[in-house]
């Protein structure tokens, strides 16, 4: 049974003596466990959880409106903003979105790369949702671990783009700049490691008995509701529904990589923390077979009146300094016409829908990102269970206010 | 999919698509509730008269649409009709995407909501309140969920300074 999500319980008339026995909680919006800036009014029984209702926009900065007011590709650092745990994804969504309205050609090796950076983005978000969830639930430890490696991610993206996190490095057409030369092997050292690491967070957690106490059979979402509630992404596959857009919905060269997509039938948060394990060293898989298969070329498209010139060649050629000029001082048209483009982000589907009007500057930008549907199943989660699963589930969700409020 | 075909307008997408399962249960349902069509880049666009949204969802999530995605609002300011709202719906079993159409007029714009039909769109039919000003009836809370509860105007409308007021 879903709950159709209704009055703010704080707002809501109280029924005579219903009420009685029953007290309201305010958890957030600064809270430990909530992960950014999130309020939740709780209303319980005792411990039981009888109501829960999510109110958000506290990092509401109007996004999509800022958008309206700049050129194509001053969008893509907006994008790095609104969900700062997956740079990367922001970015490759935007930018396919974009290029399928001018119809542009993206040669293979800057394809290639950008599944690369994509998963490995993927790879850092799962890395935080494991320290905090982890943390959430009392195992301090965990947390230490995961964030050693998301350094090195770190460390690989800053090599790559001079940014540790804002990297806006995928651009309408390719990338910002041509990889360094040591940027293949860091990755080649990273991810053979890693599988030990995660051997590791599993060690420590999968046979841990207080975290499988308060995961195993907490938060469950059965696959019908997961539907019918909009929820994507880990948690869909979670509770039954073998759904990837990587795989059904092939986007940026993803058809030319071998992987699986793990499904659990529980639902519950143990279910969760399993599908996103199993998702971690299948991340591992397609970079390896990005690196092995890394093709030879150009790493932006032929079109120089959309993608900036190199360096040199601006220099030294008047034609790309024309184009240089012009396009950074007056942007480039874009056809009429509206498109969306979805992809498989860390923590669900990631949709942007761009309506262009033919001008420089895009019509209207809009942003759906997975965190904001997820929220609703919340309260159908929580509902029944004690108050300290919340955050269990809070936690097993894998929300960033950046994104629900953009 | 016809992916590098593009049918503008109705009859065209008729004809060159007669076979989609979204193309075939609206005809089935009721013909005269699909204003416009249009196949573009890959993507099927379906504008619906505006009091029928609600069955033509239930109509399209019967036919195997059974994933709401997102919705969201376009104002074309000052054109007429104003507001356009598109509704994205995915199939699972199909792998494809359809996008419903509704096209509202500018003065005290209303829409049946699909909350009923679709619990998800629950959140997404507020945040078009809250930053369009459309109204959905037989929503279950139709209040802002972004901005502040007594914030006035509302900003995504192209007539609402990107600045804001100061």
């Amino acid at each position: 049974m879903i709950d159709t999500i209704g009055t703010p319980i704080f707002q809501a008339p109280v029924a005579e003596g219903a009420h009685d026995q029953h007290m309201i909680l305010n958890l957030g919006p600064q809270h430990p466990s909530m992960h950014g800036v999130l309020r939740l009014e709780v209303e319980i029984d005792g411990e039981i959880v009888v109501r829960l209702y999510p109110e958000i926009g506290y990092l509401h900065t109007g996004i999509e409106k800022t958008c309206e007011a700049k050129f194509y590709h001053q969008v893509v650092p907006l994008t790095d903003r609104v969900n700062y745990l997956d740079p990367l994804s922001n970015n490759l969504c935007y930018c396919l979105a974009v290029e399928k309205l001018l119809d542009l050609e993206i040669p293979q090796k800057a394809q290639w790369l950008r599944v690369l950076l994509a998963e490995l983005s993927r790879l850092n978000s799962h890395l935080i949702w494991l320290g905090t969830h982890a943390m959430d639930i009392g195992a301090l430890t965990v947390f230490l671990y995961t964030f050693r490696e998301r350094e090195e991610i770190l460390r690989i993206f800053e090599g790559l783009s001079g940014q540790r996190m804002m990297t806006s490095y995928i651009r309408i057409g390719g990338l910002a700049l041509e990889p360094p030369l040591d940027f293949l092997d860091r990755v080649q050292g990273f991810i053979k490691t890693l599988p030990e690491k995660i051997d590791e967070y599993s060690n420590l957690l999968t046979g841990n008995p207080i975290f499988k106490n308060r995961l195993k059979g907490v938060g469950y979402l059965s696959a019908a509701d997961a539907v019918a509630l909009g929820v994507t992404g880990p948690i869909l596959r979670a509770s039954g529904v073998d759904s990837d857009l990587r795989r059904d919905m092939p986007y940026s060269g993803y058809e030319n990589f071998q992987f699986q997509v793990p499904t659990s039938t529980d639902g519950d948060c143990w279910a969760r923390y399993e599908v996103r394990l199993i998702e971690m060293r299948e991340s591992v898989k397609i970079i390896q077979q990005a690196l092995d298969g890394m093709p030879e070329g150009p790493f932006k498209a032929d079109a120089p009146k959309i993608v900036l010139p190199d360096r040199e060649k601006m220099k030294t050629q008047m034609e790309a300094l024309i184009h240089h000029f012009k396009i950074v001082t007056e942007g480039f048209a874009v056809p009429a016409g509206e498109v969306y483009q979805g992809i498989e982000a860390g923590h669900g589907q990631t949709g942007y829908y761009v309506v262009s009007d033919g001008t420089a500057k895009p019509y209207r930008v809009h942003m759906r990102y997975p965190s904001f549907a997820t929220l609703q199943a919340l309260e159908t989660m929580c509902k029944g269970r004690m108050l300290a699963d919340v955050v269990a589930v809070v936690g097993s969700i894998d929300i960033v206010l950046g994104e629900i409020d953009r | 999919m016809a992916e590098a075909k593009t049918f503008i307008g109705k009859a065209a997408v008729l004809e060159g698509l007669p076979e989609h399962p979204a193309v075939k249960a609206i005809l089935a349902w009721k013909p005269e509730a699909l204003m416009d069509a249009k196949f573009d880049r890959g993507e099927l666009t379906l504008t619906i008269a505006r009091e029928e949204i609600r069955a033509a969802a239930a109509t399209v999530q019967a036919a195997g649409y059974n994933f709401f995605e997102d919705v969201t609002a376009v104002d074309w300011f000052p054109s007429s009709p104003r507001f356009q709202l598109s509704y994205h719906i995915l199939s699972h079993a199909f792998k494809e995407r359809i996008r419903l159409r509704v096209m509202l007029d500018g003065e005290a714009p209303a829409v049946d909501s699909i909350t009923p039909i679709w619990p998800g769109a629950n959140f997404y039919e507020r945040e078009v309140f809250d930053l369009f000003g459309i109204l959905f009836d037989g929503h279950p809370n139709l209040r802002r969920i972004l901005m502040p509860d007594d914030w006035q105007g509302h900003p995504l409308r192209k007539d609402y300074p990107v600045e804001g007021y100061r």
